[in-house]
């Protein structure tokens, strides 16, 4: 059995996580212990909140050092896949610097077609080589956000809303999603289930 | 392009959802879970769970509520029913809630609004608004429809989006239950007055109505009741039709 720990930090949809792992048989350990985290075979870094005061309380709990320090696999989503680029424009705020990418506003172009938050279910369309299962391509996943990965070199999937942006990115050892798999109905419980169990 | 958004409503009473419910080929359908999870497995993008238990237990009942559905169900889904503190919502979303909606005591305080949204984020606040169409135009209504106030639709509707609602969840009493389409006019307004995303509510009686909602309504998502729990409509075939007329949908 794999040691999975979810990092405990002052972010929402936590509980979201832990359900959606049980639900497919895996026991995640929620904490914000260094050792634990660092020891782990596989680290979740969860994420609904906002990007600043996320931040502070990473560098204020030294949990910014451990997750650069990371080897094994690690999965972000949502706030955690935007913290592991190197710059947000929510609150203009120094992110991890993991993936070199910024990370922007949406500005709507039209405003009754372009909501901001993009909130719901969006296609995503795979890169070569990503990490995401290949039954994932062109499925609808559920993606709640006003912030968003430009595409680039670490760009593991695509999604289109207002112009294309990174659905999911990939570096080294680091894999993230910017959508909910534990939202995304069975689409994303695939995803999850080859994070943790592959 | 982003999908629009089928979402059932349920009613739920002392942990049982109400209203009669007549749904095949299930164990318990007056199991908010077990009814929840059927509509998942149908292809209903969210869900709605309207509490309308009134007794000083409430907090405790939800918050068993939003636990039970987190755990069963991989779709997000909105708690709403008489909440009114920032306390409430906290224990609603650490239980797993993805979102929560607020209604009457965002017009009593709408400071509310501010708070929630600062404490958990504009995304999670869905505000809400029961309205009629009066000589004067539209107005809100308290306590489903019975209590008219001074609050005109979409000087609240845009109030509460710049306090920081991140939705809106219009109802028209007028339309509501009457299974003669949506109030297209007062939603498409609300769409192109505000930045954020509008669930439609009140009229659905036929798939034509939700082809309505979502081109000339200008809605982001058309949430329903009775006519998905009596089965008149399956959402399988409502997506379908959609999807044919041209509309962007999850089809699984």
């Amino acid at each position: 059995m794999k040691d999975i720990v979810i990092i405990q930090y002052n972010a929402g949809n936590v509980r979201s996580v832990l359900f959606a792992l049980e639900r497919m048989g895996v026991h995640a350990t929620l904490t914000g212990d260094h050792d634990r985290i660092r020891q782990a075979d596989k680290v979740i870094f969860p994420g609904v909140g906002e990007a600043s005061s996320t931040m502070a309380y990473l560098r204020r709990h030294g949990l910014d050092e451990v997750i650069r320090s990371l080897t094994q696999p690690v999965l972000g989503v949502c706030l955690g896949m935007q913290l592991l680029c190197t710059h947000s424009e929510e609150n203009d705020t120094e992110c991890l610097g993991i993936i070199p990418q910024k990370v922007k506003r949406f500005v709507p172009k039209n405003q009754s077609e372009h909501k901001v938050p993009h909130m719901g279910w969006n296609a995503i369309h795979r890169e070569p080589g990503s990490f995401l299962p290949e039954s994932v391509e062109g499925e609808y996943v559920y993606f709640v956000h006003s912030y968003y990965a430009e595409q680039g070199p670490y760009t593991a999937a695509t999604c289109n809303y207002i112009e294309p942006f990174s659905a999911a990115m990939q570096k080294d050892n680091f894999v993230a999603t910017q959508f909910h798999p534990e939202k995304s109905g069975p689409v994303g419980a695939r995803i999850l289930e080859q994070f943790v169990k592959g | 392009m982003l999908a629009k958004r089928i979402i059932p409503c349920l009613d739920v009473k002392d942990g049982r959802t109400v209203k009669g419910i007549n749904f095949v080929n299930l164990r318990d359908a007056g199991d908010p879970v077990e009814l929840g999870a059927a509509y998942s497995r149908q292809g209903a993008d969210e869900l709605v769970f309207l509490d309308i238990t009134a007794t000083h237990e409430k907090r405790k009942t939800l918050a068993e509520l939003a636990r039970h559905v987190a755990a069963e169900l991989n779709i997000p889904f909105t708690i709403g029913g008489g909440i009114s503190s920032v306390a409430d919502v906290g224990v609603l979303l650490e239980s797993g809630a993805d979102k929560v909606s607020i209604n009457s005591a965002a017009v009593r305080n709408p400071d509310l609004i501010n708070d929630l949204s600062k404490e958990f984020g504009s995304q999670c606040i869905v505000l809400a608004i029961d309205a009629k169409q009066m000589e004067q135009g539209w107005y809100v209504h308290l306590n489903g429809g019975r209590i008219p106030t001074e609050l005109e639709l979409f000087a609240w509707a845009r109030e509460g989006t710049e306090r920081g609602a991140g939705e809106i969840l219009f109802t028209s009493m007028d339309h509501d239950g009457t299974k003669q389409g949506f109030a297209l006019e007062a939603t498409a307004r609300l769409s192109d007055l505000l930045p954020i995303p509008i669930i439609a509510s009140g009229g659905a009686g036929t798939m034509e109505h939700f082809k309505q909602v979502f081109t000339t309504g200008k809605a982001d998502a058309g949430l329903a009741a009775s006519i998905f729990h009596f089965g008149e409509i399956p959402i399988p075939s409502l997506k379908n039709y959609l999807a044919g007329q041209g509309i962007t949908m999850r089809i699984i």
